[in-house]
């Protein structure tokens, strides 16, 4: 059998323990719960699996062959070969969590590095090593601003993406977190202050914003925000693409006190959606109620500089039922990626590229809100995500299938009140020629 | 022997920044969100990048560099082909909210992939989406809590566990809201039934467990198990974490398990990249199908698709539907062993652990707490070798650097003092088995304080781990205060 060495000699090593058969082994294991064997088909040759995995293969459809336009928080961006061929080593991606730091001094590093870029970009003082993706990260985030407060209650923007409601729901049902929404500004699309004044009150333990918001609108009225929340002793939590601080200012520049994001963009394939990367980031004085691993820089005991796995006292495998979070694996591998990434951008590199992102926003929005019948539906400043009135979203939807091509998100299916609705997404990655026929075709619609 | 490059490479913010001609940011956002200062990423040469990482991963251990036994972690090898193919175009350029017509090959796996699961582990309808094994612990307990809150029977809000579980059931029982209730092994190192049972209550939303467990001893009560938790009307909960020991040879749905979570990085060989991604699985029976995250794919007619209508169900606990690049490993690996290779992956770690325990215990340097046949993994003690030398378990781990190959897990489970707990999997041959053996015994007899200096053949000595949580310098922006 491939990749058990030792098949051929379950005989001799039988006979060393002085047993016969490998049912000996098994003995512990009552008679009425023991099966036969497993209904599944016998093992093949890999030529052969590789075989099936490419006719499953061209059931798909890849971005290559069939160029999407999709907004709502996935998109695709260019990954350079550096990255891939950095996690692509075996030392790296077949390693362990790094619980013995003197032979995992290469991993350690390099989060230790991804934690102090994450913490440049989002202007914090620090990161932790990742969490499973950015919509956890919220839930995570409502129960830290609960630990930190002793307040229950946290006040999201109606306008995120129901994935995430739908998450933060189940992240803070245990603790007994009240969430509460506020309404978003049908012209602008950004978030309704006044509403917001009416909602936020003394038992807020936090207030949530997204920026660019769910419908690629800059929020900015932070100033304003920020104002509200320290007079309510509410913390600030904002989530971040994070692609777009090269031209936005980092949250810590306008008060934030946790920043979270979706760190699927810097480096990682769009894979069906996942793997993932959470982005967590806060202050420094948050240090001991952060979730998940941290890495910390140290010395050995010959005064050489070490990094190792610090603060693990809020975590589950010291702390049990007392701890921050239940979180043990998390990303590292999607989160090595972005360190590399990162690193191969540099600051200058990301400030282009979040500038080309802007840049393509704006111009898509308006070539397609120039088509007779199709018309931007929020007139607040945005990134590289914007939402269209359609004629009919049904229609347009069939109609660039049918020629190869994916539009916009139909946001009526979880927005019953953006009727023909679609929200576009468009990055680097597009090539001006698709941009040019998604127009055109856009046009053949009506 | 294995020896580790040792470089002294600098953090990317000490290397020699390429210099480029300064960046002036155009102003295009409104004035107040518009970034007026440099993004403080240090500019290098793809050369330099390449080197500096390249660098960093000759100063790592993974499972291609040799034996990971770490006990309750299942470091087996990961077939390259599986990493390959879930690197092509076709599933990883793929959008999560692409037209379900130009995503069949991918439902279609993910579909057969739960049906699969389904019959490893005798469950009825499996969900894909948690990342990790916590988060199906999680996963687990929502649906728990479900289910009873769909029978109003709102009085069950306690957690029962053994002492010898892992740290991720606690936290994910307290943090979906439930009171934990720790119960002590017998001297056996299995569950206490009597203990069990004066814990049980109505109040009681569910009993977790691992089985074997994390001694790596097989809960022969099991049955009696179940039996005394569904009488007290609660739930059994299967934390798949040692799932490698008994692929085909027994199934938790048999055991009465009524949900289970299986770990998709470590029994089905998917890479642990350093700590993640993962993927945890959740099987449940047939009445708490209702129940499981959405979206759930289904097969209508030859078509795949997802399905978003279960109005009783817990909605979503991830973003999208879990980690797909991990699932897709899992579900090729699964084709290349079959049924038959899957039990064969069982029989042989089961007997590669127990070679290794016999060597080690006959040695009489080491001590086997507890019963004598084991799984997939054992614990055994150094509480000898610190009474008679003072070398403790760590000490041995560390001493273990030395030699090149990688300790086990120590100082777990908590109820064995300085447990060693090794897990070998069927990945490794004979010849490694001996060597590793060898060279635990080695140390067992060597001069003390060789072993309590250990290591001085790595790339950094023993590390200053309490100095690190007194003065936390966690980014490189902290160093300026050093």
């Amino acid at each position: 059998m491939q990749f058990i060495p030792n098949s051929p000699l379950k005989k001799s090593m039988l006979h060393e323990l002085q047993l016969h058969n490998i049912d000996d082994l098994f003995s512990d294991i009552p008679n009425k719960i023991k099966i036969e064997n497993l209904r599944l088909p016998p093992g093949r040759h890999q030529q052969d699996v590789e075989d099936q995995m490419r006719t499953l293969a061209r059931q798909n459809k890849s971005f290559c062959e069939m160029p999407s336009f999709i907004g709502g928080g996935y998109k695709p961006h260019y990954i350079p070969a550096a990255v891939k061929s950095i996690i692509s080593r075996s030392e790296f991606y077949t390693a362990y969590t790094p619980y013995q730091p003197e032979t995992s001094q290469g991993f350690l590093q390099a989060i230790f590095e991804y934690q102090s870029m994450i913490a440049a970009l989002t202007g914090m003082g620090i990161s932790n090593a990742s969490l499973y993706d950015g919509a956890t990260a919220l839930g995570e985030a409502a129960l830290m601003c609960m630990r930190i407060t002793k307040k229950k209650t946290f006040i999201v923007p109606e306008n995120i993406s129901w994935e995430k409601k739908s998450i933060l729901t189940n992240y803070t049902l245990g603790a007994g977190i009240k969430i509460k929404e506020v309404a978003y500004d049908k012209k602008t699309g950004k978030i309704d202050l006044e509403d917001l004044k009416k909602t936020i009150d003394i038992e807020t333990a936090g207030f949530y914003l997204e920026n660019p918001n769910f419908f690629g609108v800059f929020e900015d009225d932070v100033e304003d925000i920020r104002s509200l929340l320290q007079k309510n002793q509410s913390l600030f939590v904002v989530g971040v693409d994070p692609i777009s601080l090269g031209i936005c200012k980092s949250p810590g520049e306008y008060g934030a006190d946790i920043v979270i994001g979706e760190g699927k963009s810097l480096g990682n394939p769009l894979d069906f959606g996942g793997s993932t990367l959470g982005i967590f980031a806060c202050k420094n004085d948050f240090v001991r109620q952060i979730p998940g691993r941290i890495i910390g820089m140290t010395k050995d005991h010959q005064g050489k500089r070490a990094f190792c796995m610090t603060m693990q006292t809020r975590e589950q495998h010291i702390r049990r039922e007392k701890a921050t979070s239940n979180i043990c694996t998390n990303e590292g591998l999607c989160m090595l990626a972005t360190a590399t990434y990162l690193s191969w951008l540099g600051g200058k590199g990301l400030q282009e590229l979040s500038e080309t992102n802007y840049k393509r926003g704006q111009q898509l929005r308006k070539q397609i809100s120039a088509i007779p019948g199709f018309s931007q539906v929020f007139s607040g400043a945005h990134f590289n995500e914007f939402v269209i009135r359609c004629p009919d979203t049904e229609k347009v939807h069939l109609h660039l299938l049918q020629q190869g091509m994916h539009g916009g998100l139909r946001l009526e299916q979880w927005y019953p009140k953006l009727k023909n609705c679609m929200l576009f997404g468009v990055t680097e990655a597009h090539s001006q020629e698709s941009m040019t026929r998604l127009v055109s075709l856009l046009k053949e619609v009506c | 022997m294995y020896h580790s490059a040792v470089w002294e490479e600098p953090l990317l913010n000490e290397l020699e920044e390429t210099k480029k001609e300064p960046y002036t940011l155009k102003s295009v956002l409104p004035d107040c969100l518009q970034r007026k200062t440099a993004v403080d990423i240090p500019n290098l040469d793809e050369t330099l990048v390449m080197r500096h990482f390249l660098r960093l991963s000759q100063m790592n251990y993974g499972i291609e560099s040799g034996i990971y036994p770490l006990g309750s972690c299942t470091m087996k090898y990961n077939p390259k082909i599986c990493e390959e193919i879930s690197r092509w175009e076709q599933f990883s350029l793929l959008h999560p909210y692409q037209d379900e017509t130009t995503t069949q090959g991918t439902l279609q796996i993910l579909y057969e992939l739960e049906r699969m699961l389904c019959e490893i582990s005798g469950m009825d309808h499996f969900t894909l989406q948690p990342a990790a094994g916590a988060q199906g612990e999680f996963t687990g307990l929502l649906i728990t809590r479900a289910f009873f809150d769909h029978k109003k029977d709102f009085n069950r809000d306690e957690v029962i566990l053994p002492d010898t579980s892992h740290g991720t059931n606690p936290a994910s029982a307290a943090m979906a809201g439930y009171k934990v209730i720790e119960i002590p092994s017998t001297k056996e190192g299995t569950v206490d039934l009597e203990m069990l049972q004066k814990a049980l209550s109505n109040k009681t939303a569910c009993f977790m467990l691992t089985n074997p467990n994390t001694l790596g001893i097989f809960e022969s009560d099991i049955t009696e198990i179940a039996r005394l938790v569904h009488e007290a009307g609660a739930l059994l909960y299967y934390d798949g974490a040692n799932m490698n020991a008994i692929m085909g040879k027994a199934r938790p749905g048999d055991m009465g398990f009524d949900i289970v979570h299986l770990n998709l990085h470590k029994t089905f060989s998917t890479p642990h990249g350093g700590g993640g991604p993962g993927s945890g699985p959740v099987g449940v029976k047939e009445r708490l199908a209702r129940f499981l995250p959405v979206p759930r794919v289904v097969k209508k007619q030859d078509t795949f698709c997802f399905d978003y209508t279960y109005p009783d169900s817990i909605g979503k606990i991830k973003a999208t539907y879990g980690n797909t690049s991990v699932i897709l490993k899992a579900y090729i690996y699964i084709l290349l062993m079959g049924g038959n290779g899957l039990t064969e992956t069982s029989e042989i770690a089961v007997l590669n652990a127990n070679y290794m325990k016999k060597k080690l215990v006959d040695s009489t340097l080491y001590q086997l707490p507890y019963r004598e046949l084991r799984k997939h993994e054992f614990v055994i003690s150094c509480e000898q070798l610190f009474l008679t030398k003072g070398i403790r378990a760590l000490d041995v781990a560390k001493r273990l650097l030395d030699y090149g190959l990688h300790p086990p897990t120590v100082y777990f489970p908590l109820i064995v003092k300085e447990a060693l707990m090794i897990e070998p999997t069927e990945s490794e041959s004979k010849k490694t088995l001996d060597m590793y053996i060898d060279t635990l015994l080695r140390i067992a007899q060597e001069d003390p304080s060789l072993v309590k200096d250990a290591p001085q053949n790595t790339v950094v000595q023993r590390i200053d781990e309490i100095g690190a949580v007194k003065n936390p310098i966690l980014t490189w922006k902290h160093t300026e205060n050093l």
